[in-house]
């Protein structure tokens, strides 16, 4: 039963076959819309270059924003070294003398004190040198005195004391080693070391 | 001819020194203190013979000793004069080999040479040793004979054990010992170094790396102690001769702590504390390791640089409570503080390092005198001040344990280096030769 099912089914497709052979018209092609395609590949196109031209306006802004960033970073060091140098200068002394001299010694000492005030975190260590004229003995006492001299200058103008440690190296390391007026003036002196909160520094505003 | 030759160099002497003084701003009430008392001294003759290597190099390191002494006129006969003195003259006191030799003495020969003393160096009889003989000429008279044994001649122990018999010829010959058996120590380009008494020996104490500062012996001669400065702070350190190493002394570990100074007790530790609130001296018992005591209070004045007077009573210290520094004096607990060493205010020149004799009669110290300091002794009795020094920059005085020589820094070399003066006659010779030589402490005698 099965199989003349099958049977009849294969000779009416062959008769379908048959009747559609030679001798019948082309067949329709149906017409291509090419404006719309034209559309939707101009829009791909439109999309894509909006969105490299957004990658590239983008990529531009984060070089910009680096370059930025970059100089700010560079304007920042530059200003934190030239404040480190500012609050590095030294001050000196007359000889067998711990008195801050006034004029170029008390500026240097102003100018630390609006850079104390503009950078808060910054911890200071005052260091006293002698010439080698003195007794070596009381030449440390006299440099600790220097170095409290300069201390004590700070603190009366209302830095914390305990921002400001002092130390004394008497004369034992001459900045200049010879023996003549010129090294001794240079070597009576404090230097100024930052001991913390160094890292980024800030000038005042009209500094 | 040969005196005659020394009295023109003595002349020459005394008048170039006196030409000195008078070339020299002194202060006014200052008396320039040097008493030349040459041809007074007792003659002393080292003889030659009998000779041998050990015999010579034992007999180079005596005359030098007795040279450096100061206390004799050292009497040097051509070698073979002197040889032929001593040889000639050598009897054996018995036969055979352990026989120890003596001298039959020519005295009146020795005493026409100028001799009050005669020393002779000689093969002692028992293999090893020699004999150092201290005769008294006037007397006619054998003073001392030590037996020595001879090591190797470059060793630190031959060496001091010549020194020893030297300092015993001087106490035979003047009733104290001499100053042969000591040793200075001082700083250098931030090294401690030792040095005995005649220049040689020299050696590095401190260790590598550290910078060593204001060294000050202990009363037996074992120790000394020491600053050691680092970026600022000052660690006292008790260095041990014998056993090479260095003691921390506790309380110092983190300050700036500095010129310490031995009580006569060998107990006691006296030092300055340079601090924000100023200098001060404080006491320390290191025997018991406690106690630290402030010892002057001193908030707008700076103290500093301790010396015990050999009783161990008093404290003599440098303070800046009158403005510029001068010599103060204390107990040693700190009370009854007062000016020691007087002074006219605002003329006289800054005075330091004041060091105690050993009799407790003189303080040693430097004071500026037109603008460079000078060493000066002051009679802690009459209180009266001389000036020692004159020429270039002197500072830094150190007693020797005879109480007449001092060790003290000096430029006038033109690099600053450790001299000796003896304050009896003026003499002065140079001892050291390195670098920069600076805070000179000169040792009790070592191992008597």
């Amino acid at each position: 039963m099965k199989t003349k099912v099958a049977v009849i089914l294969g000779m009416a497709a062959m008769v379908v076959a048959a009747a559609c052979g030679g001798g019948q018209p082309e067949p329709v092609v149906p017409a291509i819309d090419s404006t719309a395609i034209r559309d939707s590949i101009a829009r791909a196109e439109a999309r894509r270059r909006a969105y490299e031209d957004s990658v590239a306006r983008a990529r531009a802004e984060a070089e910009r924003l680096a370059r930025e960033r970059a100089e700010a970073e560079r304007l920042a060091a530059a200003m934190t070294a030239e404040v480190r140098t500012m609050l590095g200068t030294m001050v000196n002394f007359d000889y067998d003398r711990s008195a801050i001299r006034m004029g170029r010694d008390t500026e240097v000492l102003q100018q630390k004190l609006s850079l104390l005030q503009a950078n808060p975190a910054v911890m200071l260590e005052i260091v006293g040198h002698c010439d080698e004229r003195g007794s070596d003995e009381y030449n440390q006492a006299l440099g600790m005195r220097r170095a409290t001299a300069a201390k004590k200058w700070l603190t009366d103008r209302g830095i914390a004391d305990g921002r400001i440690t002092v130390r004394s190296m008497g004369e034992e390391q001459p900045m200049n080693p010879a023996s003549n007026e010129a090294a001794w003036a240079q070597n009576r002196r404090d230097e100024f070391r930052i001991t913390a909160g160094g890292d980024r520094l800030v000038k005042p505003a009209g500094m | 001819m040969m005196r005659r030759r020394c009295l023109v160099l003595l002349v020459l002497c005394l008048s170039w020194a006196a030409t000195a003084v008078a070339q020299d701003p002194v202060e006014q009430g200052v008396r320039i203190g040097i008493t030349y008392t040459p041809g007074l001294r007792p003659g002393m003759l080292v003889l030659g013979g009998p000779q041998s290597a050990a015999l010579d190099s034992v007999r180079a390191i005596l005359r030098r000793d007795l040279e450096f002494s100061d206390q004799f006129e050292v009497i040097t006969l051509p070698s073979g004069d002197s040889s032929v003195l001593g040889i000639s003259a050598v009897s054996g006191s018995g036969s055979g080999p352990t026989a120890e030799q003596t001298l039959f003495v020519n005295y009146s020969l020795h005493a026409a040479l100028g001799a009050d003393y005669t020393v002779a160096v000689l093969p002692s009889g028992e293999a090893g040793t020699v004999a150092v003989v201290a005769y008294d000429v006037r007397g006619e008279t054998e003073r001392l004979r030590r037996r020595l044994a001879l090591t190797d001649p470059a060793s630190e122990a031959f060496r001091m054990a010549v020194h020893r018999a030297a300092d015993e010829v001087v106490r035979a010959a003047t009733g104290q010992p001499g100053i042969a058996a000591t040793q200075v120590l001082f700083v250098s380009q931030g090294r401690l170094y030792r040095v005995d008494a005649d220049g040689v020996g020299l050696v590095q104490i401190s260790p590598p790396g550290v910078t060593a500062f204001s060294p000050a012996w202990d009363p037996s001669g074992r120790r000394a102690v020491y600053a050691e400065l680092r970026d600022g702070w000052g660690t006292l350190y008790v260095h041990d001769f014998e056993l090479g190493r260095r003691t921390l002394v506790r309380p110092t570990a983190e300050e700036l702590d500095i010129a310490a100074a031995f009580a006569p007790d060998g107990q006691t530790l006296a030092f300055s504390r340079v601090a924000e609130s100023g200098t001060d001296i404080y006491r320390y018992n290191l025997a018991r390791d406690c106690c630290l005591e402030r010892l002057t209070v001193g908030r707008l004045s700076d103290n500093l640089s301790p010396t015990f007077s050999p009783d161990g009573r008093q404290i003599a210290f440098v303070s800046t409570r009158a403005g510029g520094q001068q010599i103060y004096v204390m107990s040693a607990d700190g009370t009854g503080q007062e000016l020691f060493a007087p002074f006219d205010y605002g003329v006289t020149g800054n005075s330091n390092a004041p060091e105690w004799s050993p009799d407790g009669m003189q303080l040693a110290f430097h004071r500026d005198v037109a603008g460079s300091p000078q060493v000066f002794l002051m009679d802690t009795r009459s209180r009266t001040v001389r000036q020692l020094t004159s020429y270039g920059r002197n500072e830094d005085p150190t007693w020797a344990p005879d109480g007449r020589h001092l060790a003290f820094v000096s430029s006038r070399t033109g690099r600053r280096q450790v001299w000796i003066i003896d304050i009896e006659t003026g003499r002065v010779r140079q001892l050291t030769t390195v670098g920069d030589a600076r805070l000179p402490a000169w040792s009790p005698r070592i191992g008597q």
